[in-house]
């Protein structure tokens, strides 16, 4: 199990995977807007998307696990 | 007459524009969101309203709320600052309809130049340089391409609904065209409701130079000196100074004029912003034209001895140029940096709680702030959480003014832009005038 996790505050704008999908490393994942900016929030690791612990439109905090990966 | 006035904005700008109301003895309502309820432009207006939630879609960008606020703080006059609501016709209108004065020029003159194909279009009318451009019938494989061989490569691609620097992407060669033009429409397409785009050739290296423009309701329009907006990082300003060092007397008043000529032919009314390319050989170009308060205003304000927000309420109220009060305190000189919450280099935001904020008293320094010790900088809104301005006798003087303020201040809790900005005002090409648009992209 790897949690992806956001390293800023922001807005969800856009989910990029969907549960079972395949992510490689460095693959964006999610994207998020912050200040008027988008940031990209991309994998550390290679994985299969376990589950997506957040919605397009929903308030991220620092730190907070945006998605699972296993394997 | 106006007596009370609401401001519909926040930050810096709403408390710069509270000052000058003070001033001239006006009333002021100020609005805020759930995360802006304990800034400073709240605690400085005469009443506040609460609007909504965080988000601007819940709050800043509610129309609706905006003018419930007004009804109920009985005010005669909106004040939309900049961003946000400021150049949205819709916006305007409403208030208008609602009995208001928007302290602003028409509705008609805002979605004019509010899209950038039409203000193109105007301003060819006008007989003012636009950059040579090619509006697209559709985003078709063959027309994109066909506008983009006519004007020659490198091109940029831009949202006619766009601004700020956002919603413009430059292509280099016919590779990369279609997957910049999909990017575009799908940008424009969220920010601004609208995929429309055109393609416009690309001016290597130029200068950003404006020109403030103020106009009355018999048809004056003067022009009240011009800002060097250059230093830019995405597209968007940093440093701005005025007089621009670049420009010849002959280039200056081509510049004037044309502004000048801009704004009688649209039928402009109040304070406004002609923004212009201007190439290595004084070549200008009509970029923008913005229907508002700008950021660096306060640089022209240190030039010529202007409030430019007295300016907006007086014209708006109904007076002319003629009329409108100057004061003495012109200085030769004024330099602004913009400070951003984020990272110095790779211009990540960076949100959080203000645990030091201290600058240098200094004589021939104005702050425009919009935070203060020991409040959260919130990733709701832009980065830019205030800025400084120096003025005085030569720009040498000027510049080495904002850098020791600079060096001397003390910012803790969040990353800020200062040692860019720091970096920038000791960099020879900056310190001998010679920063074009591509400084930043440099530097780095």
């Amino acid at each position: 199990m790897k949690e992806i996790k956001t390293n800023m505050a922001g807005n969800v704008w856009k989910v990029q995977v969907a549960p079972g999908d395949k992510v490689e490393l460095g693959q964006e994942v999610v994207i998020l807007e912050s200040m008027k900016m988008e940031i990209p929030i991309a994998a550390e690791s290679a994985g299969t998307v376990e589950e997506i612990k957040v919605e397009e439109g929903s308030f991220v905090n620092e730190e907070d696990v945006l998605i699972v990966l296993k394997g | 007459m106006i007596k009370k006035i609401l401001i519909a904005n926040r930050g810096e700008i709403a408390v710069r524009i509270i000052k000058t109301c003070k001033q001239m003895n006006i009333k002021t309502v100020a609005v805020y969101s759930e995360a802006d309820k304990d800034s400073l432009h709240v605690q400085l207006a005469d009443e506040a309203h609460f609007l909504g939630g965080s988000r601007v879609t819940e709050s800043y960008l509610n129309g609706e709320k905006i003018l419930d606020a007004a009804n109920a703080g009985n005010v005669d006059a909106i004040h939309p600052g900049y961003g946000l609501l400021s150049e949205n016709a819709d916006f305007a209108e409403k208030v208008r309809q609602e009995g208001y004065l928007f302290i602003g020029p028409s509705t008609s003159v805002i979605q004019k130049m509010g899209n950038k194909i039409a203000a193109r279009k105007a301003m060819e009318d006008a007989g003012v340089s636009v950059i040579p451009g090619i509006t697209l019938s559709d985003t078709e494989e063959s027309t994109v391409k066909k506008a983009a061989r006519v004007l020659g490569y490198p091109v940029m691609v831009k949202a006619a609904a766009g601004g700020g620097g956002i919603g413009m992407q430059k292509v280099e060669d016919e590779g990369d065209l279609m997957k910049v033009v999909s990017s575009v429409v799908k940008k424009s397409e969220t920010f601004f409701g609208s995929g429309e785009i055109y393609v416009e050739k690309f001016i290597e290296s130029p200068r950003h130079i404006e020109a403030q423009i103020a106009a009355d309701r018999v048809g004056n329009v003067v022009c009240l000196g011009e800002r060097d907006c250059s230093v830019q990082r995405r597209n968007q300003k940093i440093l701005e100074e005025a007089p621009s060092i670049f420009l010849s007397d002959n280039g200056r008043k081509k510049l004037f004029e044309a502004a000048v000529h801009a704004g009688k032919t649209i039928e402009y009314t109040n304070v406004g912003t002609v923004e212009f390319l201007v190439d290595g050989e004084e070549q200008i170009y009509f970029l923008e034209m913005n229907t508002r308060l700008q950021v660096e205003h306060p640089v022209t304000e240190e030039t010529t001895g202007i409030d430019l927000v007295q300016w907006q309420i007086d014209l708006a109220n109904g007076k002319d140029i003629p009329s409108l009060e100057r004061n003495n305190n012109q200085s030769n000189h004024a330099m602004e940096a913009r400070i951003y919450a984020e990272d110095p280099t790779t211009f990540f935001p960076s949100p959080g709680k203000l645990i030091e904020w201290e600058f240098p008293e200094m004589e021939g320094i104005r702050y425009d702030f919009g935070v203060e010790k020991g409040a959260t900088v919130t990733p709701f809104y832009d980065p830019m959480i205030g800025k400084v301005i120096a003025y005085g006798s030569s720009r040498k003087a000027v510049m080495d003014k904002l850098l020791m303020c600079l060096e001397m201040a003390n910012v803790e809790g969040i990353k800020t832009n200062i040692p860019m900005l720091i970096n920038t005002l000791k960099h020879p090409t900056f310190q001998n005038g010679e920063a074009t648009t591509d400084f930043v992209k440099n530097l780095i």
